[in-house]
């Protein structure tokens, strides 16, 4: 029943991310990545990652999602259709790209992966343990890059954003 | 997960990632590109994990990266989108045509 679910759920993902690259207008295709994020936190959910599908949830489909449809809103005049590439173009990107995932496809059916038979739930615990420690196998050094990559990222977009004619 | 292997998981991630990057190549609107981009991310993120999990149970680093990976994506999302932002602002458009210069 579980890998029924699954089976659906990386469908409609594939399904959606296809929509999201071919659709006309800018704003559906941001409503199809939203299908999209919330397709991964679902299979978050069912690898038995609580965590990691929470935070998709909230970081992703909460707050990425909703920029994208204030931006599109501001910028683009909803409903009309963008410009597209050539047809031409558009078929040699595809077949590309088509070529490129044989490749990757390939590599990845030949190898011999050795699966272990004995999969543990990740728990948040594990997680926090990890990210805050300072011995082996602690993320201590890479949590606090990310936390001023975060501030600076926050600095950036409001100073980037804002506007010219706001001098003092 | 019982009953799906893992090439079947790395395979769900690899058409993923070729998909954004079908989009990535052919969109001209700079919010589209960015669109794809997060494609791709989702797709990396989904596939550090599955490598950590069914490989490596006894470590943490995939799991954790993947963390890394949305927490990065958001902040690479805020700044791109209000660079855009900027863009339509100087030239009343977000396609790639407009973009043509980094004087102002």
């Amino acid at each position: 029943m579980e890998t029924i679910l699954f089976y659906i759920l990386m469908f409609i993902v594939i399904v959606s991310a296809l929509l999201v690259v071919n659709t006309d207008k800018i704003y559906r295709a941001v409503l199809y990545l939203l299908f999209v994020l919330l397709g991964i936190a679902g299979i978050y959910f069912m690898l038995d990652y609580d965590f990691l599908g929470a935070v998709q949830l909230s970081v992703y489909a909460g707050g990425v999602a909703v920029l994208f449809i204030y931006v599109v809103m501001l910028t683009e005049k909803v409903g009309e259709p963008i410009r597209k590439i050539a047809p031409f173009r558009r078929m040699v990107a595809g077949i590309t790209v088509i070529l490129l995932m044989a490749l990757a496809l390939y590599a990845i059916w030949s190898f011999d992966f050795q699966e272990v038979t004995t999969k543990k739930e990740v728990t948040i615990r594990e997680v926090g343990h990890a990210l805050l420690s300072y011995e082996k196998n602690g993320f201590i050094l890479a949590f606090e890059v990310i936390s001023v990559i975060l501030l600076a990222a926050m600095i950036g977009a409001i100073v980037i954003g804002r506007t010219k004619k706001s001098k003092r | 997960m019982e009953g799906i292997s893992i090439q079947i998981v790395l395979t769900f991630t690899t058409i993923l990632f070729f998909i954004g990057l079908y989009g990535f190549i052919t969109r001209t609107n700079l919010i589209g590109i960015l669109i794809s981009l997060e494609l791709m991310l989702n797709a990396e993120a989904v596939n550090f994990f599955v490598l950590n999990k069914y490989l490596f149970p006894g470590v943490l680093q995939g799991s954790v990266f993947s963390l890394f990976i949305i927490a990065l994506a958001a902040a690479e999302t805020a700044l791109a989108l209000a660079i855009i932002i900027q863009v339509y602002r100087m030239t009343g458009s977000v396609d790639v045509k407009e973009v043509k210069d980094l004087k102002h």
